[in-house]
């Protein structure tokens, strides 16, 4: 069934990697979720932008499959979400969470390995070809010096490439990254971003990310979708979405949109006059 | 045993020539987690010592080499001389060895569960006690000895409620107690919310076992002696209550060892890679709770062997579970027999109680091993 997906895949690539129609999801009795329509195309970049609590990281975790929707849809290259098993699913779309768990004592590359848990029969143990992807992937990041260092002992961006690692280990066409860079400095930042870009080139990912900072949102996605309350309230290229009126009416923020070469460039201004109430 | 690089000749995938010619040149970048080979050999060495020693040593000593030379000759086909007379292998085979088996079997399913606790709850600090079993096979235990004390006869009205028994319902009944309390959290349920559940039991069930025994205090002494636990030398009755469960609960965990390394790195990373984690807790809980309590109703309760020997078996072997569960399995049962040839040796004829040998032998060990392996990161 899951090589029936992903031969689908590669054959009918016009399909949209991510087709999210209606979706309504309810945590604790609170809507969070409230009729979201969504579409990604294979090979595409789409980040979700959107003030805390807009319901960012809750879409990503339906699509990923973690959270049962209480109504609407959610297409994985043409074939409902539903109908494919855990395992399948985790060969089709891979997730790298806001801050995962470091797991005391794992060696880097042991916890690669585990993005190949969905390939190993349920008893079994990993083969030669899995070993061969891990290696493959650890080079790729430039991580093979790290291999047998445990993960705790990385630093924050270091980290983050084996998180990113493991999601890739899974070999799957789409990739989810909720805020990927929030605890990294600038400069790693964007060194990962050129690196999931990099991978997205080289094998034709798609890719589906949540992000705060706008303007990094702006340079890297090709589409940028804006959700307020639960619900999407722009989608389009970055151009379109980050206009001041928006951001403004959703955010609560005051801020100036530059033109910059990648994209837009957002930034935060002051309300005149305030600096000067402060005392000294 | 995972000790196969890629370079050991494994036909690569097919269609990844290009990648093929480089990993085989190239070797792998470190040697993925596992079970080496060195140590399991070592936990195998160290269940012979064990046995051996622990047959070999009582009230009669005989001579180690003879002893394994009769133990093998319990393998079919195998005719040693062993040179002892026919009382000194009736004492080898009927006496001690049930002892030492019992104590193979009670250690290995301790440290087994403990391991696959602390694993499935990701805390360092669970033990095979940690869902009630204790409390509960305490205050079942505790019920049956007042009732006898009370009446001095049989109360039972010719049920066979035997403390073995008693012991077994209590502690699976808390277990269950435990999980519908930490059911009732709803779906979203977190280990931490079963582990509170487990608390409330257990302090719930000890409560009513303190009760119990402030109003019959003649029953201390012997609740107590239970309490601490001892391996009895019943030949191999006990010996075939505990195997069934013992092996069921190996079986069990030891073939879901691989899941757990999954699941300790989060329940969403769990699920994205395909696993389910709240199925594969409750299996593995209901085998590891079913071997505890198994355990505890024949040797009372053992402290200390669930917690001390999977840590250390994490010290030297690895933090994987691949190793951590097979060779606590081992070396849990090593630990044990060892401790009953202390308990029974050390003050004889009288007896110390296995409880008290494994805390005080335990706690200096678990330092020695803390101060001298690398700092583990926690």
């Amino acid at each position: 069934m899951s090589e029936d997906v992903r031969t689908a895949v590669g054959a009918e690539a016009d399909l949209p990697a991510v087709e999210v129609t209606g979706l309504r999801v309810t945590l604790g009795g609170t809507p969070i979720l409230a009729g979201v329509g969504l579409s990604v195309s294979a090979g595409e970049w789409v980040t979700v932008i959107g003030p805390n609590g807009a319901g960012k990281s809750t879409l990503l975790r339906a699509v990923a499959g973690l959270l049962p929707a209480d109504a609407g849809s959610i297409r994985l290259f043409g074939t409902p979400s539903t109908r494919l098993s855990r395992r399948e699913r985790a060969r089709v779309v891979a997730a790298v969470a806001q801050s995962p768990v470091v797991p005391a004592g794992m060696a880097v590359v042991d916890y690669v390995l585990l993005g190949r848990t969905p390939y190993i029969p349920p008893f079994g143990r990993e083969s030669a070809a899995d070993l061969a992807v891990v290696a493959d992937v650890l080079d790729r990041l430039e991580l093979t010096r790290f291999a047998s260092r445990p993960l705790a002992t990385l630093s924050g961006g270091e980290r983050q490439r084996v998180f990113l690692a493991r999601a890739l280990a899974q070999g799957a066409p789409l990739l989810l990254l909720d805020e990927p860079t929030s605890a990294l400095d600038i400069g790693h930042q964007q060194e990962v971003l050129e690196l999931v870009d990099q991978l997205r080139r080289d094998d034709g990912l798609t890719v589906l990310a949540t992000m705060h900072d706008l303007s990094v949102a702006g340079e890297y996605a090709d589409r940028l979708v804006l959700m307020a309350g639960g619900r999407v309230v722009a989608d389009g290229p970055p151009r379109e979405v980050l206009v001041e009126e928006l951001l403004a009416t959703h955010y609560q923020a005051r801020v100036r949109v530059i033109d910059g070469d990648h994209g837009p460039l957002v930034v935060p201004v002051r309300a005149t006059g305030r600096r000067a109430d402060r005392p000294g | 045993m995972a000790e196969t690089p890629v370079s050991s000749g494994a036909p690569a995938p097919s269609g990844r020539g290009a990648r093929r010619a480089r990993d085989v040149r190239d070797p792998f970048p470190a040697r993925p987690a596992g079970l080496r080979r060195r140590w399991l050999v070592a936990g195998i060495v160290a269940v012979a010592v064990a046995a051996v020693a622990g047959i070999a040593y009582g009230p009669v000593s005989l001579p180690p080499g003879s002893v394994a030379a009769e133990l093998l000759n319990l393998v079919p086909g195998v005719h040693l001389q062993s040179g002892l007379n026919e009382r000194e292998i009736a004492i080898v085979t009927d006496l001690r060895l049930p002892r030492v088996v019992l104590g193979l079997l009670v250690g290995g399913t301790l440290a087994l569960a403990g391991g696959c606790y602390q694993g499935v709850f990701r805390n360092p600090l669970a033990d095979p006690h940690l869902l009630g079993v204790a409390a509960g096979a305490g205050l079942a235990v505790t019920a049956v000895i007042v009732m006898r004390g009370v009446t001095g006869a049989d109360i039972t009205v010719g049920l066979p409620v035997t403390v073995p028994l008693a012991a077994f319902v209590g502690a699976l009944g808390a277990v269950l107690l435990t999980y519908l309390l930490g059911a009732a959290g709803g779906r979203d349920r977190s280990p931490a919310t079963l582990i509170l559940a487990g608390v409330a039991v257990s302090a719930f069930l000890s409560a009513g076992q303190t009760y119990l025994l402030q109003n019959n205090a003649e029953s201390i002494q012997e609740v107590y002696s239970w309490m601490l636990g001892r391996l009895t030398t019943a030949g191999w009755h006990d010996v075939l209550i505990v195997l069934p469960y013992a092996v069921v609960t190996a079986g069990v965990l030891l073939l879901h060892r691989r899941e757990l390394d999954v699941l300790t790195i989060g329940d969403d990373e769990a699920s994205s890679l395909g696993l389910h984690p709240q199925r594969s807790r409750l299996l593995l809980v209901a085998a590891a709770s079913l071997g505890t309590a198994a355990a505890v109703s024949v040797s009372g309760l053992i402290g200390f062997v669930g917690i001390i020997v999977p840590h250390t078996v994490r010290m030297l072997a690895g933090a994987s579970y691949r190793a951590i569960l097979p060779l606590s399995v081992l070396f849990g049962g090593a630990f044990l027999a060892l401790t009953d040839l202390i308990a029974r040796t050390v003050a004889a004829p009288a007896e110390i109680p296995i409880g008290v040998v494994t805390a005080i032998l335990g706690g200096p060990f678990f330092a020695l091993v803390l101060r001298t392996t690398k700092r583990v990161e926690t």
